[in-house]
């Protein structure tokens, strides 16, 4: 798990420039499914055929980053934001390109009140001394996302993208693992989840599944004075509740909490105030797709540090795969 | 193409009433399509066959502009409006406006700067605290020819001055639906969708259900987009510059462009000389939005003239960056396999 996760968040592929992680994720499913394809926006689906229910598992591939938006005369890049970019998060952040071009974020200092900083005072600088040689770097619509490689922590790891990589990554391991299941299994590697759910709405539509199932990063309350939350790193995988843009199915989430406690797996009740994530496109799709979501605990979501506990992945895993092995009655 | 410009862009068509530009639409696009029709929630979908046919292109441009409704009738004959879409409410005092079908003619008033509070002069003046005098000394009086719900449209017209420009309203997107009339004038190898949505200004809604009811298999959208190359403005923010050609968008709020389009709509105006810009910011959104995420997915790219002072009674188009982006547009189209 560690080395997969390393692997994936090290990947880069902000909403839109998905191309590279999704290579990368195709060459970890394809020999354990019985099909691989990417849809018309780009997620990517490895099919587990079989004859039960139809079960669609989504976690978004893409990142969040920031956009070139102009280039001035000595090489600075302007920029705005792919999906929940803070000012605050960013300053002097490492981040890098697709092409592997490497900056630093700044902003402009005659700022009168830090508080007052937004995306349209600050710049990339790339250390290209004119337009014409920034130019020869980067282009106007290419994105960077934080270069911050993985680090380990004891049990716990940190590093740009968990959000949701770390999904991703619980997604594969599942896949790998489960085995006697009659279920048709989806495996949905979804894009552009972070700039309003696109992916996983397409997606949904082309599979109509019976049961929907997303696993994606949630906050915690756990740090000093943090906003209250009753969700802890490392106290297992969360069983979503509600959040923004979805009330999990009762039955999916009885489901659940029944399937975790059968196994002894840890699990703890999640009621996120804001934030989405793709259910709440999936549950909306045809005639209504019943579902639920199994988050992992992160601290520090959308920042260059995401922090999760390798843990709670695993017993995600373990969740996802004895749900998908037994009867699935919704 | 100019005086099609012309004919739509003063034709009254605010959001949820696009029947006067719809009217005009289906008389210019019926002749040059192989079918034309209005569909449950208003659209116009003119359908151009393929010379080899099999891939759907739907091009869109939204019919509607903003503009207001009436809301309120008061004892003294003023009326009480909403805006419908987006706007700023500091442009609207003194403006003219059409009022109902009628086209009853008003002005957007508010009480004189000497009566107003001196609290009151330092701030904006809100859209609530203005009306529409139609010259009305009763409410009985303003009844006789406005009803609650009628719409109001800003009265301007279209004017060519300076070098090459014309300025009216509703550039934001009648401008968009000319290139679509003089795109039908051509054939291309894959079938071509041209539709002429309603209700883009309150949420795309137009949109989402002409590319249910299509299914195409790419997805095209011409609209009008602010430009703010103007002083004081830092360069960075100027979004796009007029007179340097159609925008190409690579993101805004509501789609990100494929990719594999973009490049080649780029490729498809260096091949052929034509002037373009990239699109330089990541704000609005328009029917890529609902086209994009349409069923399993269309991959969509957006392509935009350039305005000053969009959603105004006043906006600024340059006639060059207008018929660019037709040639543009039809360059590319002849470009897609049938």
């Amino acid at each position: 798990m560690k080395r997969l996760l390393e692997l994936l968040t090290g990947t880069y592929g902000p909403s839109g420039s998905e191309e590279d992680i999704r290579e990368v994720i195709e060459k970890e499913v394809r020999e354990y499914a019985d099909e691989v394809y990417t849809d018309a926006l780009g997620s990517l689906i490895a099919v587990k055929k079989g004859k039960g229910r139809k079960v669609m598992l989504a976690a978004h591939m893409d990142q969040i980053g920031l956009i070139v938006t102009g280039i001035d005369d000595n090489g600075f890049l302007r920029f705005s934001n792919v999906g929940g970019i803070s000012p605050f998060n960013v300053i002097h952040r490492k981040v890098r390109f697709q092409n592997g071009v490497t900056g630093v974020v700044s902003y402009e200092t005659e700022l009168e009140d830090i508080r007052n900083l937004k995306l349209g005072k600050m710049y990339i600088d790339i250390g290209a001394k004119s337009k014409d040689e920034a130019k020869a770097l980067v282009n106007i619509g290419d994105v960077a996302v934080y270069d911050a490689p993985m680090a380990v922590c004891g049990d716990r790891v940190t590093g740009c993208a968990m959000d949701d990589r770390a999904g991703c990554a619980v997604l594969v391991e599942t896949l790998k693992r489960v085995r006697n299941t009659d279920h048709e299994l989806y495996f949905v590697f979804t894009v552009q989840e972070e700039v309003g759910l696109r992916g996983a709405r397409t997606s949904a539509y082309g599979i109509m599944p019976d049961i929907g199932i997303s696993v994606d990063v949630t906050l915690t309350g756990d740090t000093p004075k943090s906003r209250p939350m009753a969700i802890n790193l490392g106290e297992g995988p969360a069983i979503k509740v509600k959040d923004a843009s979805v009330i999990a199915h009762p039955k999916v989430k009885e489901l659940m909490i029944q399937r975790a406690r059968e196994a002894g797996i840890p699990y703890q009740l999640e009621v996120l105030e804001a934030g989405g994530t793709d259910s709440g496109a999936i549950h909306l799709t045809g005639a209504g797709v019943p579902s639920g979501v199994i988050s992992i605990p992160c601290r520090y979501v959308h920042s260059a540090q995401e922090m999760v506990d390798l843990k709670d992945l695993t017993q995600a895993v373990e969740l996802l795969v004895t749900i998908l092995e037994k009867e699935i009655e919704i | 193409m100019v005086e099609v410009l012309k004919r739509l862009a003063e034709a009254r068509g605010v959001t949820g009433n696009e029947n006067e530009v719809r009217d005009i639409i289906l008389e210019l696009a019926r002749p040059l399509a192989d079918e034309c029709y209005v569909d449950r929630i208003g659209n116009v979908i003119a359908k151009k066959k393929g010379s080899k046919g099999g891939r759907k292109v739907m091009i869109a441009a939204h019919m509607d502009e903003i503009g207001f409704i009436i809301s309120r009738i008061s004892d003294n004959g003023m009326l009480r409006f909403l805006p419908v879409g987006g706007i700023d409410q500091r442009i609207l005092v003194s403006k003219r406006v059409l009022v109902g079908k009628d086209r009853v003619p008003g002005v957007i008033g508010v009480k004189a700067i000497h009566l107003q509070e001196p609290d009151e002069r330092r701030k904006v003046i809100n859209q609530k605290q203005m009306y529409i005098d139609i010259g009305a000394r009763s409410r009985e009086e303003a009844e006789k020819v406005v009803k609650i719900g009628d719409y109001a449209s800003f009265d301007s017209d279209f004017v060519c001055f300076g070098d090459n420009k014309v300025k009216s309203k509703a550039l934001d997107d009648r401008a968009g639906c000319s290139i679509l009339l003089e795109l039908l004038k051509d054939t291309y190898e894959c079938d071509l969708y041209a539709c002429f949505t309603v209700q883009e200004e309150i949420g795309l809604r137009g949109a989402e259900v002409a590319a249910y009811h299509i299914e195409p298999d790419l997805g095209l959208v011409v609209e009008g987009t602010t430009c703010a190359d103007l002083p004081d403005v830092p360069d960075h923010l100027h979004t796009t510059r007029m007179g340097k050609g159609p925008a190409i968008s690579f993101m805004d709020n509501s789609s990100i462009a494929n990719k594999d389009l973009f490049k080649r709509m780029v490729k498809t105006a260096e091949d052929n000389s034509i002037p373009y810009q990239i699109k330089e910011n990541v704000a609005g959104g328009n029917d890529a939005g609902r086209i994009q995420t349409s069923r399993s997915g269309v991959p969509t790219v957006v392509v935009s003239v350039p305005c000053r002072y969009i959603h105004s009674p006043s906006s600024v188009m340059d006639l060059d960056d207008f018929k660019n982006t037709h040639l543009l547009i039809q360059k590319f189209l002849k470009g897609v396999e049938g």
